[in-house]
């Protein structure tokens, strides 16, 4: 197993700033998520640790040496892609044995055997081995992906959105076994996804990145109560933070140009005026759409709340975070 | 602006009975979902109304008028799909004005109406646009723009934001649902996606196989669910099932898992056999007083609440417990049930057993 530590890296493609100085160690054993909308860098970060791609500046380590002239295939590492690439003349149980079969490894039979049903069990693919890759559906060709990853006893994990293509309820099945499989082989894994529930859920550490620059790095629960700005801050919660002008209530400290509330943590009963435009009843929990004071603003509330459309309420903010005019976190 | 009533509606392809038998009313003014997995007959039941399909049996009531066998032109309803075709060699005027034109509206009437609509679509400003250059977002607005210009009786959705990304579909559900608290107009929307029906809808009917398995409001579908596919299909996580060998007796007020008593709602039914102890995630808590136990396979942190798998002697299930819980994996846990949430259910058929909790919304579907 391994830490891998990234030093001042940066790179750019043409004019295109990919990565700007970023420097990050991902702990042995850990389960880092690198977070961010779609250029913000994370699919770059992968590559330089991959040796897909070279970085123009900085260094990649892993357990304390400098990488730059191993080729992937001497960097040790298994990689799943949003983009299954699998044999399609060969069988599930074929594609899944396929990393096992190299020379190098000389994997008895029995063990191959046994390592590919545990695999198979996981991914809840076992009633498809003797299928052709070219009979499964896109849901089952991304397990088989994820599959021929854990075969492996790699030094790390590197994972591209590998959920993003499966539908909702076998996605939330497959983040526990990543964290389960992960967790119980002790591997490091570094996990790029624009989904803030996979990261929150299954992280030990979030990256969070913003236009090549890596803006926080802690664990999800440090970024979710302690953000360092407004794009941080924005990145975890669903609904999202809700950010509004720091005059709103009273209170804001010297320089504070907004305010920052998470839906819980407003309070009902006292405090500023508000107007319900609409609520949303999820089942678990319900959601107030409000006006106050001109600004929308979205609570929780609970489920069985008899608030309707048009009804009038007074609230309070609850531990508000405060931002700059620039959207650093002042207090 | 339009009731529309659907009686026994039946439609076979060949061999295959795509929906059997469904009933339900839409009301005026509603915002109504069809939900369900891919196949389940939602896509075709939308289709027979909207008159792109013919049903094999069964009736439709627009408005009061049996419009079944009718041609869609003759129906008045307008149709937003998930690929919203727009014709790319006009601009967003155009493409808007093209319905009314090929009505026959005289030209001041045509940019009067035009205006209107792109003045609650928010897209003024892109009017004189070529459709090519758009946002998906614009798009897709221009393409309601087309369907709201005619004044139809209602609108037929067929997963319209099916093909968008994640943050952009949660934005597009509040436009749209603003949309239509502004307008007020009949609105039939078919979707996969649980979370989409409960959010927009003032009431969802809920398919699999061709059948309607519950027909309600999402808050009452949610607490109390029919059937264990609408338990299974609503909510994220979905409702626990506790299985357990078992006799129910009216007037039961208990029963007994794994050796220890629960309290339940008062039952109505009377069942014996594979019995099914239904309870909603955020209903299960932890509590140290409880000879019931699990024991702590993960934890997921959300921000607010984190959810809990546990292993129990009547298989896995999840909690959703205060974020701030110390909770560690391997721990063994009691267990406690919010006796007043919990569905019981026959596991052979998958029907929920009546109980006064649930009478109230299960008698009148």
């Amino acid at each position: 197993m391994a830490e891998v530590s990234l030093q001042n890296i940066s790179k750019s493609y043409g004019k295109e700033v990919a990565l700007e100085n970023v420097t990050m160690t991902v702990p042995d054993g850990s389960f880092v998520v690198l977070l961010g909308p779609t250029g913000a860098g994370k699919t770059t970060t992968l590559r330089m640790v991959s040796g897909l791609d070279k970085p123009d500046s900085g260094k990649v380590l892993i357990n304390g040496q400098d990488v730059a002239k191993h080729t992937p295939a001497q960097r040790n590492m298994a990689m799943v892609f949003q983009q299954y690439s699998l044999y399609p003349h060969l069988t599930v149980r074929q594609n899944l044995a396929f990393p096992l079969k190299s020379p190098m490894l000389r994997t008895p039979e029995v063990e191959i055997a046994r390592k590919v049903a545990e695999v198979a069990e996981v991914l809840q693919i076992s009633h498809k081995l003797e299928n052709k890759a070219t009979e499964l559906s896109g849901g089952e060709m991304q397990r088989v992906s994820i599959g021929r990853a854990l075969v492996r006893n790699p030094q790390i994990y590197l994972m591209d959105e590998p959920l993003s293509s499966l539908d909702a309820k076998l996605r939330s099945d497959l983040r526990i076994e990543l964290q389960r499989i992960q967790a119980s082989m002790g591997a490091t894994m570094l996990y790029v996804t624009h989904d803030q529930i996979e990261a929150m859920t299954m992280a030990t550490h979030v990256g969070v990145l913003d236009h090549g620059k890596l803006v926080q790095f802690a664990p999800p629960r440090e970024i979710y109560e302690n953000p360092v700005s407004i794009y941080a801050a924005s990145r975890l919660g669903s609904p999202k933070i809700n950010i509004l002008p720091a005059d709103m209530f009273p209170g804001a400290p010297e320089g504070a140009a907004s305010i920052g509330l998470r839906p819980e943590h407003i309070s009902l009963g006292e405090g500023a005026e508000a107007q319900v435009l609409r609520v949303e009843h999820l089942g678990d929990q319900t959601r107030l759409h409000l006006k106050v004071k001109g600004e929308d603003m979205i609570t929780l509330t609970d489920p069985h709340s008899t608030l309707a459309k048009g009804d009038q309420l007074k609230v309070a903010p609850q531990s508000p975070l405060y931002f700059s005019a620039n959207g650093d976190r002042i207090s | 602006m339009a009731q529309i009533i659907i009686k026994n509606l039946r439609k076979d392809f060949g061999d295959f009975t795509a929906v059997k038998a469904s009933s339900f009313t839409i009301e005026d003014g509603e915002f109504f979902m069809l939900l369900g997995p891919s196949g389940c007959g939602k896509t075709t039941t939308l289709r027979m109304i909207a008159g792109l399909e013919l049903p094999t049996s069964g009736e439709i009531y627009i408005d009061g008028e049996e419009v079944s066998q009718k041609r869609a032109s003759q129906r008045d309803i307008a149709f937003v799909f998930q690929m919203f075709a727009l014709y790319p060699h006009l601009n967003v005027r155009q493409n808007i004005s093209y319905p009314l034109k090929s009505e026959g509206m005289p030209k001041a009437k045509i940019r009067a109406k035009v205006a209107e609509v792109a003045e609650i679509l928010g897209i003024t400003d892109i009017l004189s646009k070529p459709v090519g250059g758009l946002s998906g977002g614009d798009r897709q607005r221009v393409a309601l723009g087309r369907a709201i210009v005619r004044d139809p009786k209602a609108f037929m959705m067929d997963e319209p934001l099916g093909a968008l990304d994640a943050e952009f579909r949660e934005h597009m559900s509040e436009e749209l649902r603003a949309l239509h608290d502004r307008m007020s107009a009949t609105t039939v929307y078919v979707t996969h996606d649980q979370l989409e029906a409960m959010q927009m809808g003032d009431k969802i009917v809920v398919m699999n196989h061709g059948s309607v398995e519950q027909f309600g409001v999402p808050q009452e579908i949610y607490d109390w669910p029919a059937t264990m596919f609408v338990a299974d299909f609503i909510g994220s996580p979905p409702m626990n099932f506790l299985r357990f060998e078992g006799e129910i007796a009216k007037r039961d007020t208990s029963v007994l898992l794994d050796g220890h008593h629960f309290d339940i709602p008062f039952q109505l039914d009377v069942a014996k056999g594979a019995l099914v102890f239904g309870i909603r995630p955020e209903h299960v808590s932890l509590d140290g007083s409880s000879p019931y136990k699990g024991e702590v396979l993960a934890t997921e942190y959300l921000g607010t609440t984190q959810i809990v798998t546990l292993k129990t002697a009547n298989g896995i299930i999840k909690a959703r417990i205060e974020a701030r819980a110390e909770v560690a994996i391997g721990q063994t846990v009691g267990l406690a049930f919010n006796p007043r949430m919990v569905t019981l259910f026959y596991e052979p058929t998958g029907v929920a057993l009546l109980s006064d909790a649930n009478k109230g919304v299960l008698d009148h579907g």
